[in-house]
């Protein structure tokens, strides 16, 4: 085994005369710093972590099984409630893994559209990651309330375009349900252009913070070997300095014609985490003002055929989600219905270092790395 | 980006088949570690996705054209079969996918892990242990994921009936009942 693969080994100081052991503790699955149903098993001695076990399947329904049994379009609404703070996203993923198997083209509109709302759920997600980060840190509720007032103007937003404020259901095969409403766009306009006032008021607060900055840095350090080596994506990758982003990789959709940047980290600790997040934000923000600039009127829904019924075929779309790679693999047979349909979940593969991370750190830590690697239950355990 | 291509790991690797209807290298059980590590060497630093595809025993038609002409329709026994399949990235080169692909029978379905070489599959090859049945030789930590571990029986196996009583506990009636009203039985 490589160095990268074996986890470090924690050796426990007896001490003569004193009868030391070591503290199980199961953490969760309703410890409010799981952010869900998620359990950790941890050994401790004293404050030390020794062992972290993480145990999964409380939220499990078997979501791949659903899928194969009903039409392709019919699990387009389910994919939603995978992340459900990235309803759009996951949808793109799955609208693009289906049309990779047929021929359609999905006209111009649509593609800005669908920029557009990915890179507002890339803001809602990385707006709420850093209110329940600061959350887990200790600074209870207020900044989260501050990330979920800005949070709530997006979902507002969704709410006009889709008629739901999570659970969008928004994509389809070839484009979109519908067109946005009347005055939709300069709304989003109004709000992209007041949102860096909220994010430098955001990061004046935080990023400077002397506890912040104590508790965070130099804790969870994550190397970049390992990171490749355990398929880490997204934030927590660049984090640990790898310039891999699919929307540069890939170009999926019309990401090739935009004009960003990638941050990323050096040291691949909680901090560098945290700020590749906000720093992705001011990046996201520029893509939305290019593509508010570039969106023109048209149709938002191609040629595709009504009755989705792809030829015996596989294919893996991905696309770069707030939290990594979501990606889905699926196998056509000429029947209506996918024969394998696979969902990549990107909390799931970020899961795996989790353990590493916490070894030899204290408790208090180990719920801050946990806090720093999002993940959502919904999607670890679909 | 650019695509991994198939065929200097076929070169390598006689044994190893290419399905194009798939896309994907079907490389037998014996030496997907070697090829793994041979692929690691060669800048493939990224296993993106694993799962697993479970295939029923079929019968399929086929047409045959005989010597002297005439079509026949003979039927044919494909005996079913799992797949575990990989998907591979290259970071370094931001290259890819590459698909590969072990397959084994389904009684007894038996894999080599590539945990090892690529410690991505770590969780999700115990996943396709818990959901398909299969076994990994060489994960060093194969344990169900997501159900629980009484649970019997793999879940995404495409012949998994779920039992008639899955929520069935045993509670207290009739006879133990009444002995416990008396205080007889402490439940």
């Amino acid at each position: 085994m490589s160095t990268a693969t074996a986890a470090p080994n924690y050796e426990l100081i007896q001490q003569e005369g004193l009868d030391t052991g070591l503290l199980e503790i199961s953490m969760g699955p309703h410890h409010p710093s799981t952010h869900g149903v998620f359990r950790m098993d941890v050994k401790l001695d004293g404050e030390t972590v020794v062992d972290l076990r993480p145990v999964f399947g409380y939220l499990h329904r078997n979501h791949e099984k659903l899928a194969e049994n009903m039409s392709y379009l019919s699990s387009m609404p389910f994919t939603d409630r995978l992340d459900y703070f990235n309803s759009m996203t996951n949808n793109w993923a799955y609208a693009l893994a289906c049309e990779q198997m047929i021929e359609v083209e999905v006209p111009e509109r649509a593609e800005h559209l669908r920029v557009i709302m990915a890179e507002l759920t890339r803001l809602v997600n990385h707006v709420s990651l850093v209110g329940f980060f600061i959350n887990d840190l200790g600074a209870l509720g207020t900044p989260l309330m501050y990330a979920f007032r800005e949070r709530e103007k997006i979902l507002d937003l969704f709410e006009k375009a889709s008629g739901a404020r999570m659970m969008c259901n928004y994509f389809r095969f070839g484009g979109l349900r519908n067109d946005v409403p009347e005055g939709w766009l300069g709304e989003c306009r109004e709000l992209v252009e007041r949102f860096p006032a909220f994010l430098d008021e955001y990061e004046q607060l935080l990023c400077e913070n002397e506890i912040i900055l104590s508790r965070t840095q130099g804790v969870g350090v994550l190397s970049r070997e390992l990171a490749i080596s355990a398929g880490i994506t997204g934030p927590m990758l660049r984090a640990s300095g790898v310039n891999y982003d699919l929307r540069k990789v890939d170009k999926y959709g019309i990401y090739g014609r935009f004009k960003f940047r990638v941050p990323y980290g050096e040291e691949g600790d909680c901090y560098d985490r945290f700020m590749v997040r906000m720093l992705e934000m001011y990046e996201s923000l520029e893509i939305l003002e290019q593509a508010l600039d570039a969106i023109e009127p048209g149709p938002v829904m191609g040629n595709a055929p009504r009755v989705f019924k792809p030829k015996a075929q596989e294919s893996y779309g991905r696309i770069e989600g707030p939290k990594g790679e979501l990606g889905f693999y699926l196998i056509a047979d000429g029947k209506p219905q996918p024969y394998r349909y696979r969902v990549r979940p990107p909390s799931l593969v970020n899961l795996t270092v989790l353990r590493d991370l916490c070894i030899g750190g204290k408790i208090a830590d180990a719920v801050i790395i946990l806090g720093s690697i999002d993940i959502v239950l919904g999607e670890v355990d679909r | 980006m650019s695509e991994l291509s198939h065929e200097p790991v076929l070169e390598k690797f006689p044994e190893a088949e290419w399905d194009e209807a798939a896309g994907a290298v079907i490389v037998p059980v014996a030496q997907a570690r070697e090829m793994a590590e041979w692929l690691l060497g060669k800048g493939v630093d990224y296993c993106s996705n694993v799962t697993g595809v479970d295939y029923l025993e079929r019968e399929v038609k086929e047409k045959v054209t005989q010597e002297d002409g005439t079509v026949e329709t003979i039927t044919k026994t494909e005996p079913g079969r799992i797949d575990v399949v990989y998907h591979l990235y290259s970071m370094q080169n931001k290259t890819g996918p590459l698909v590969l692909k072990q397959r084994t029978t389904r009684g007894g379905a038996e894999v080599a892990s590539l945990m090892p070489v690529w410690r991505s599959c770590e969780l999700q090859e115990r996943e396709v242990f818990d959901l398909f049945g299969v076994n990994f030789t060489g994960h060093p930590d194969l344990r169900r994921l997501l159900m629980w571990d009484e649970f019997e029986g793999h879940p995404m196996r495409k012949d998994y009936v779920e039992p008639f009583d899955y929520e069935w506990e045993p509670t207290p009636h009739d006879e133990i009942f009444e002995k416990h009203k008396k205080g007889k039985v402490i439940v």
